[in-house]
Parts: C-alpha cells; sequence; structure tokens
C-alpha cells in the first residue's frame, strides 16, 4: 500500500478535469492506497455546499480523505460551518508533513 | 530527527496566479521547520528573483508608495534565504540558465545560482519529496 497526496487548487466549474483527478484519488483509495485529497486555492469552492458537492462526498466515500486550505478557505469567505461533511478545513502545513514523509504527492 | 530536504519545481512568473503565493507559503513553511529547500525556477519562474522589480505607488487607489506596500517577489526571496540561514537551513534557488536568457532576467538577488533541467534532477536525487507545481 502506498501513501499519496494529491493537490487539487482547481475549480470544478472552470476546468472539467477537476474531475479527472477526484477520480484518480478515488480509483487509488480503492485499490487500497492511503490517499489525501488537499484542496487549495480555488480548488476550495467544492468544499462550500453547491451543486459540485457530490462529487466530492462519492471521493470521500472511495476512502479518501480531504482537507481544504484554511487559508483559502478565508480567502474566499467560507466558514467552516458552510463546508459538506466530507471535507474538513486544514493548515497548508499538513502538504509539507507528507512531502517530508515521504508521500507520493502530485499538483493539479 | 535527521533533516528533510525538500525540492520544489516552480514556472509561474510573479504577479500571475495564485501558485506564486502557495509555493512562497509551502516553503516558507520548510524554512521555518529547519529543512533544506531546493528551488528549481523554470520558465517566467525565473523573474521571481529579478533584482530590478521596484515597488510603485497606485494612483488610481490614491495610495502613496508606503500605502500601496505593494509586494515585491525578489524581497520574498531574498526573505526566505534569511530565515533559512538563521534557522540552519538554507534555500538553494536555481534559474533555468536559457529561461534567463530569453526573458532578459538574469540580474537576480545574490544567492541564486543559475543551471538546467540536469540540476532539477539532481536536486530531485538528492531529496526526501520533490514537488513539482507545473502551470499547466
Amino acid at each position: 500500500m502506498a501513501k499519496y497526496l494529491l493537490i487539487e487548487s482547481r475549480d470544478p466549474f472552470e476546468w472539467n478535469d477537476v474531475a479527472s483527478y477526484y477520480e484518480l484519488a478515488s480509483g487509488l483509495a480503492k485499490e487500497g492506497n492511503e490517499v489525501t485529497l488537499f484542496l487549495v486555492q480555488n480548488g476550495v469552492l467544492p468544499a462550500r455546499r453547491s451543486s459540485t458537492s457530490d462529487a466530492l462526498a462519492r471521493v470521500a466515500a472511495a476512502g479518501v480523505e480531504i482537507l481544504a486550505d484554511d487559508f483559502s478557505l478565508k480567502e474566499r469567505g467560507i466558514t467552516a460551518d458552510r463546508l459538506v461533511p466530507a471535507v474538513r478545513p486544514a493548515p497548508l502545513d499538513v502538504v509539507v508533513d507528507h512531502l517530508a514523509d515521504g508521500r507520493k504527492t502530485m499538483w493539479h | 530527527m535527521a533533516k528533510k530536504t525538500l525540492t520544489f519545481a516552480i514556472m509561474d512568473p510573479p504577479y500571475e496566479n495564485a501558485r506564486t503565493t502557495t509555493v512562497m507559503r509551502l516553503i516558507d513553511i520548510a524554512v521555518r521547520r529547519g529543512y533544506d529547500v531546493n528551488v528549481f525556477a523554470y520558465e517566467g519562474a525565473v523573474y521571481l528573483p529579478f533584482a530590478k522589480q521596484t515597488a510603485h505607488a497606485n494612483a488610481v487607489h490614491g495610495h502613496d508608495l508606503g500605502q500601496e506596500d505593494h509586494p515585491v517577489t525578489h524581497l520574498w526571496v531574498g526573505a526566505l534565504m534569511a530565515e533559512a540561514k538563521k534557522r540552519g537551513g538554507k534555500v538553494d534557488w536555481i534559474n533555468c540558465g536559457l529561461c534567463v536568457d530569453e526573458r532578459g532576467a538574469g540580474e537576480s538577488i545574490e544567492g541564486v545560482r543559475r543551471g538546467s533541467p540536469g540540476d532539477f534532477w539532481k536536486f530531485a536525487e538528492a531529496s526526501d519529496n520533490t514537488l513539482v507545481v507545473g502551470t499547466r
């Protein structure tokens, strides 16, 4: 079992390939890998309840941990009580933690 | 705990994308932990440590130079290098030489080295982990 950190910086309302990245995260988790999807910049927008929230719920149901950069949330006025249950706010330090631990890390 | 070394490859020019700010935040976190950080700046990112950048006032906003407090990325890079040194680490920044030549971006701040993608491979080989932040 490998450990992965997938960083999503893009807004799914603007980029159709975000869905493919979610699919990659889900697929890796379903194959038994430990996967964290870290949302940052406009990637945090679907963390607020919206028409794209179901996609994140499906990713979480596949066993992926989903975190959203607390600074990016704050920049966009998204408070913790507006987040979908599948997503937890987290500091960017988590990314450095995982990099230091040697996780396979990708940026999108 | 052994000291960690992280490598970042970045490509965005300054003032164009939030990726620049996010990468600077990541480097800052690593530096404050005393890690060694390697940066390979490719394409437009070679302008991040460009020493000729200057802050400016903003007449549209009615701000003078001090009020505008315009961010200048070469100062960010220099500050990261200084902070790393203070904490027993280092920021080893290599600008892609061909990218520099194409853009006339040779006047970087002190501490920035010139290199090639081969140096990025060496960075990655010698690091605990590498993050490539592409533009696309």
